[in-house]
């Protein structure tokens, strides 16, 4: 079977671009990933793409050309850019196709997200009495695990920070001044232990990856950059979820455990052999769980690398190099190939100021989200 | 025992008020697994009630309006704790958390079951449950 290779890459600027719609930002991410292919719309055989609120993928065909391709929608809330990715993989891998399109896009308004009861399958009394919120679930999930595990409120501040940091060396970052730990501790409290600072805010933007075959990608005499794995899944029985009015008292592992899992045993390499890695980092709590949720380092171990640096640009794995959605905030159908993008960056030796000082040559990202789906994806070059 | 007279639940079979406050569960007639809330369907669950005590699993304060909807609590807003509490043998249940300092929540506090006025309209209040800690926990 063929490897599936990535020879294009294209973003929009995350954060806020009043002047175009989610769509637009989506093709404007395709027409970037198109041109760093030195490739043309006409030669895609397929698209697979969507947002969780900016609009149907599909329409994009009237402004990038009616080529008859097929385009196929996916809405998977945060693992949306996972699955699209997944659907690419899936159809270069199958031998059907050798060259497509895998993107996302979003564009949310202001504020914590408010999801109706109903949507669900919940009970209208759950978010009328103020618990159906998301930021209470990160928050609670990450009270108990600091508890457990030992993990400070500093280190919560020094994930942040680090974003900060990252983010201010990125052209595609929302937030881009750095900030300093203490500064992040004392901001205003949101969902205790969690501040104003350490959770990101949904946003805008639009990411796009041009994917080809191995065959197809020496054709176009391009230096590809390898999909070793992509892995989608849901949530096995007894793991905690965001929106979950009872949860069981046998305790199931994470979806992002199982998800890594299989990502690592697809790409025949483990957390070890991993050079960098982008966690899906909704609040600072996040990716300190995510880091032993992924398999990087034990749980409570975080609390060294932490005061160590271990995961800044210049530590043994750094982690979240363009800021993570703390910096570059959420838009939730271009979180996850976000991450992607970034990491082909850093495989290309292109990442300017961000760029990991030593040889890149693999990367890992992981995004997790409602209800209970992670997806993970290996690149090598 | 609580009074009842102007007040109601704020939905129909999620907690009985007598002959002392219990959550109702819904037990899978076939598998035996406990849900909470109960689904509707009683032909395949079976209502039962949970433990009316345990122990705080893990917590957290409100400290901003949630939107709304879907959230619809007494006006104005006021910070709110809410929290996991573990019913021993049943379930771990997600709850509004109240007659506590915030600063005094713990993971593992003993905790009891109560309810508090969500909000009042023109029948009366709307009780929510709620829980608080054991007579002494909190000192």
């Amino acid at each position: 079977m063929t490897d599936v290779c990535i020879v294009g890459i294209g973003i929009h600027p995350f954060g806020r671009t009043p002047q175009r719609t989610g769509l637009q930002q989506g093709e404007f991410a395709v027409r970037a990933a198109l041109a760093d292919a030195e490739l043309r719309w006409d030669q895609m055989q397929f698209a697979f793409g969507g947002s969780d609120a900016a609009g149907k993928a599909d329409t994009l065909v009237a402004q990038l050309g009616l080529t008859t391709l097929p385009f196929i929608n996916v809405l998977n809330g945060c693992a949306t850019g996972g699955a699209a990715l997944f659907g690419g993989y899936s159809a270069i891998k199958s031998g059907e196709f050798d060259l497509g399109v895998a993107m996302g896009f979003d564009k949310h308004p202001r504020g914590a997200f408010d999801p109706d009861p109903v949507d669900w399958g919940l009970p209208v009394w759950y978010g009328e009495a103020g618990m159906m919120i998301t930021t209470q679930f990160f928050a609670m999930k990450l009270r108990r695990y600091m508890d457990i595990h030992g993990i400070s409120p500093m280190s919560l501040a020094r994930v942040a920070e680090k974003a900060f940091r990252n983010g201010a060396l990125a052209a595609h970052a929302w937030r881009r001044s750095p900030m300093a730990a203490e500064a992040i501790l004392d901001s205003q409290m949101v969902n205790d232990p969690l501040t104003k600072y350490m959770f990101c805010s949904p946003a805008e933007g639009g990411v796009a990856l041009i994917l080809a075959s191995e065959r197809k990608a020496r054709e176009l005499g391009r230096t590809p950059v390898r999909v070793r794995a992509v892995v989608v899944r849901t949530r096995p029985p007894g793991s905690f979820e965001v929106f979950a009015p009872s949860i069981e008292i046998e305790r199931g592992p994470a979806p992002t455990v199982i998800a890594s899992r299989a990502a690592f045993e697809m790409a025949g390499i483990g957390p070890e052999d991993i050079d960098l890695a982008q966690l899906q980092d909704t609040d600072s709590g996040a990716e300190i769980m995510h880091m032993a949720e992924n398999g990087f380092c034990a749980d409570g171990a975080q609390e060294q690398w932490l005061a160590e640096g271990r995961t800044r640009l210049d530590g043994a794995l750094p982690i979240n190099t363009d800021g993570g959605c703390l910096a570059c905030g959420e838009p939730i159908g271009a979180s996850g190939l976000r991450q992607v993008y970034e990491n082909v960056v850093q495989l290309r030796g292109a990442g300017g100021a961000r760029q990991v000082p030593r040889p890149v040559r693999s990367a890992y990202s992981h995004v997790y989200g409602a209800p209970g789906v992670s997806a993970a994806v290996v690149l090598t070059c | 025992m609580l009074a009842f007279v102007d007040a109601r639940p704020i939905a129909a079979g999620l907690f009985k008020i007598t002959p002392e406050l219990r959550l109702i569960g819904g037990r899978d007639r076939k598998s035996g697994r406990l849900l909470f809330p109960p689904p509707g369907d009683a032909e395949s669950f079976e209502p039962v009630d949970l433990p009316n005590r345990g122990l705080l699993w893990s917590y957290t304060v409100q400290r901003f309006a949630p939107k709304s909807p879907p959230y619809r609590g007494e006006e104005p807003f006021a910070d709110y704790a809410v929290g996991y509490v573990e019913l021993p043998g049943a379930l771990i249940v997600e709850s509004r958390l109240v007659d506590v300092a915030f600063d005094r929540l713990r993971v593992g506090m003993p905790m009891e079951l109560t309810t508090f006025t969500l909000r009042s309209d023109e029948q009366g209040r709307i009780l929510m449950f709620a829980f608080r800690p054991q007579p002494g926990a909190a000192s």
